[in-house]
């Protein structure tokens, strides 16, 4: 194994590790457009409050190591993708905001205006996410010079559409599996049948997903018909989808927050064996920026290796240790948002 | 504007408006131990109502500092995508690094200083505040190793030609340690701890005049006295060692910092207005001096603008001269301000002069000016290079975006960032007015 595909593991990580983390907080924000208590919405957002800012941390890191292992990676899709990527950043501007704002102020209206931008903030953060992810999967217009010329609504065809909304669905049953394990009485109730709605709706997109990739995008096909073995994650992936309402029947909430994460890792690895070699698939495949020909020096990929091998085993640990300081429901008191 | 104008002046708004945040967080922390330390030493309420008021205070700070910092992680792929073709291979590797060792330090530990007073032991707690400021100052040093390399390049080679020719490193340690890295960390940290300092110093100064929380406005006015004395002599010493080597390494950034065109001994100015078009600054100024400072003798002379090519000049006058004098002006206004503190400490205990403490007030607002101009003669001192004789400017902007996208996004950061800007002045000043709880005496 090579230090290019070392790296291309290490990226699919960090971008798994932020879908699989900052994917319950965005869901936690994304059910609490459901609520209707004030009070229901301040305990959906102090379940994430001293978690949230970690799990946000691997897209920013996420993002650094695709600028450091992959520059021309990160300077065709950050460019090419220009005014959607400038919308994400809006939301995620307003939804860190939000948080810090909303319980510093004694009115109803204000607290509501910022519960909202919570809401929608996390909704369209998600499926911005999807769409970008599932145009990357469908393949790019990349140039001779590897730039993407593209507006923003060109982004938006079916096949992106309908991974941006799995996306959401998957968030939102992700944020419930882990609210259900940080609230009680009613909240909890109301959850559970979000739950189990959202699952449905989770079933018809995934098969719909599936579907779809056979047709419009068989190149992400390739790697598993030739090595079969590969099958094993999308059909893991599967099989915990359809195991999870026994969980949520169980009152075994634990367990389902246990599915539903390992769920999210087994699409991100899906998506990541279809994709390999290649790091943004062109409509002309000789045009693709691939783990080889969009990558740093040896030498960088060596220094980057020795950082990520210092640093993220620390991060593993103390990340453990804040979530289990903080187990069990939510409590307000005065230092809660 | 052209869509090269646009970028920059962009990216100067967004990374502009975060700066405002951090330098604040990272002072911030350093009151947070000192007052954290006091209430483990001395198990008084006092300094848990202290350390519980300014965990707001940060809190707010440091929200505002992430919300405006993720904007600058992408920006140099949306705006600035050849530059980070032709140095993603050196410059990225501290921005990863910056992620692995401060971001998910800083972020993590966040979670228990704001939200684990109530679930965590005080030793816990106090552990977790050293490990956010910890954070803090290191996510600052992989930022300022990144952008020292941009002043002073090293511990690479130029590989490829044409379109495909880029930077490469060829030793990690004399890339993270280039040349002007430890002049430019030092003289950033310190100005943080001095913006922390004065936002201290102005609340507490506030709660003097209006002779509310005296019990612990005093106490914590002799901290921000200690610290705003210290800093500001430090940063002396630290901004005449960043000057040298500002001289060594980037002399027709330093000619253009002094408004020196033509290479002649230099003085000190106290004021004045840099001509580039006439080659000649008229300045009040101690001549000389300059000479004096840097090659302790006043009739050597130094390097005037004229020994090098005109397109390789930086805008002179106003955002490298001028902002560069200022800063100057407002750092030596802290150190008299400093003594001029002891002096009222041990003469009046704090209790007044009113004026003294009217100008404590306003002063937070000094450190934020000199860290705004700083960075601005700093990085328009650069151009028209992007990485110092290596890349210019005109080189490194992305091609793919348009001037009306550009537009957008500018609007749109402008428009929410002055929203921010509002808010957060509204929820401090709502802070500033509740202020820590009274400690109660029975």
């Amino acid at each position: 194994m090579d230090l290019n595909i070392i790296w291309f593991i290490l990226v699919a990580v960090l971008l798994t590790g932020y879908a699989a983390l900052d994917g319950f907080d965005l869901g936690v924000g994304i059910i609490s457009l459901f609520t209707k208590k004030p009070e229901d919405r301040r305990i959906l957002m102090n379940s994430i409050g001293p978690v949230w800012d970690g799990n946000e941390v691997w897209l920013l890191t996420g993002g650094g190591a695709i600028f450091a292992a992959f520059p021309h990676v990160y300077a065709t899709v950050f460019s090419g993708f220009y005014l959607a990527l400038m919308l994400l950043l809006l939301f995620m501007i307003l939804r860190a905001v939000s948080m810090e704002f909303r319980s510093k102020v004694e009115s109803a209206d204000w607290q509501l205006i910022w519960d909202r931008a919570f809401g929608i903030s996390s909704l369209v953060i998600a499926l911005l996410l999807g769409v970008a992810l599932g145009n990357i999967a469908q393949g790019l217009p990349v140039d001779l010079d590897k730039n993407i010329r593209i507006n923003l609504f060109q982004l938006l065809t079916p096949y992106p559409l309908v991974i941006g909304l799995l996306t959401v669905v998957l968030f939102t049953l992700h944020g419930a599996s882990f609210a259900l394990n940080k609230t009680g009485d009613e909240l909890q109730s109301n959850l559970k049948t979000l739950a189990q709605k959202t699952y449905w709706i989770i079933l018809i997109l995934h098969g719909l997903a599936t579907i779809l990739t056979f047709v419009i995008v068989p190149q992400l096909i390739t790697n598993f018909n030739s090595f079969p073995v590969w099958y094993i994650f999308p059909l893991i992936g599967l099989a915990l989808i359809l195991l999870y309402p026994n969980q949520i029947k169980k009152n075994n909430y634990k367990m389902a927050f246990t599915y539903s994460f390992l769920t999210i890792v087994m699409m991100m690895a899906t998506f990541a064996i279809g994709l390999f070699p290649n790091m943004v698939p062109a409509h002309d495949p000789a045009n693709s920026l691939t783990i080889y020909n969009a990558s740093s020096s040896q030498m960088t990929l060596t220094v980057m290796l020795i950082i990520a091998l210092i640093g993220m085993p620390a991060v593993i640990g103390y990340t453990i240790w804040v979530n289990k300081v903080f187990r069990g429901k939510v409590t307000i008191d005065d230092t809660s948002y | 504007m052209d869509v090269e104008m646009l970028a920059r002046v962009q990216f100067a708004i967004t990374v502009g408006f975060h700066f405002l945040y951090p330098p604040l967080s990272i002072g911030l922390s350093l009151f947070l131990i000192i007052l954290q330390y006091n209430y483990i030493k001395t198990g008084q309420q006092l300094w848990a109502n202290l350390v519980r008021f300014w965990i707001k205070i940060f809190a707010l700070t440091f929200a505002v500092g992430v919300a405006t910092g993720i904007v600058m992680e992408f920006e140099f792929g949306t705006n600035w995508e050849r530059y980070s073709r032709f140095v993603g291979d050196v410059f990225g590797s501290p921005l990863a690094a910056e992620g692995v060792f401060a971001f998910f330090l800083e972020s993590t530990f966040l979670g228990v200083l704001l939200f684990g007073w109530n679930k965590v032991k005080p030793r816990t707690h106090f552990i977790s505040t050293i490990m956010v400021s910890l954070g803090a100052h290191l996510s600052a040093f992989w930022i300022i190793v990144a952008n020292s390399w941009m002043q002073t390049p090293a511990g690479y080679k130029i590989v490829g030609e044409g379109a495909s020719m880029r930077a490469e490193i060829t030793d990690f340690w004399a890339m993270v340690f280039n040349p002007s890295t430890i002049d430019r960390y030092i003289h950033t940290i310190i100005a943080a701890w001095l913006t922390g300092a004065f936002l201290f110093f102005a609340i507490n100064a506030y709660y003097m005049l209006k002779k509310r929380h005296i019990d612990m406005a005093r106490p914590s006015l002799k901290i921000a006295t200690i610290v705003i004395l210290i800093a500001s002599l430090l940063q002396l010493a630290s901004g005449h060692s960043s000057s040298v080597g500002v001289a060594q390494n980037q002399p027709e950034k330093m000619a253009a910092f002094l408004g020196h065109f033509e290479t002649r001994p230099a003085g000190i100015h106290l004021f004045g207005f840099a001509d580039a078009e006439k080659q000649e600054t008229w300045a009040i100024e101690i001549p000389g001096f300059i000479s004096l400072l840097m090659y302790g003798d006043p009739s050597v002379p130094v390097k005037g603008l004229e020994e090098f090519p005109k397109e390789n000049w930086p805008p002179v006058n106003l955002f490298v001269y001028q902002s560069y004098h200022w800063m100057v002006a407002i750092g030596f206004f802290f150190i008299a301000y400093g003594f001029f503190s002891l002096y009222v400490w041990k003469k009046y205990n704090f209790e007044g002069p009113k004026w003294y403490l009217w100008i404590g007030v306003i002063s937070f607002i000094l450190p934020q000016l000199a860290n705004q101009f700083g960075w601005i003669n700093a990085e328009v001192g650069r151009q028209p290079w992007i990485v110092y004789k290596m890349l210019r400017t005109s080189e490194a902007f992305s091609t793919v975006v348009t001037g009306s996208e550009i537009w957008f996004s500018l609007l749109m950061f402008t428009g929410i960032y002055t929203l921010l800007l509002i808010l957060f002045i509204f929820i401090l000043v709502k802070k500033i007015k509740q202020g820590p709880e009274p400690v109660l005496n029975n």
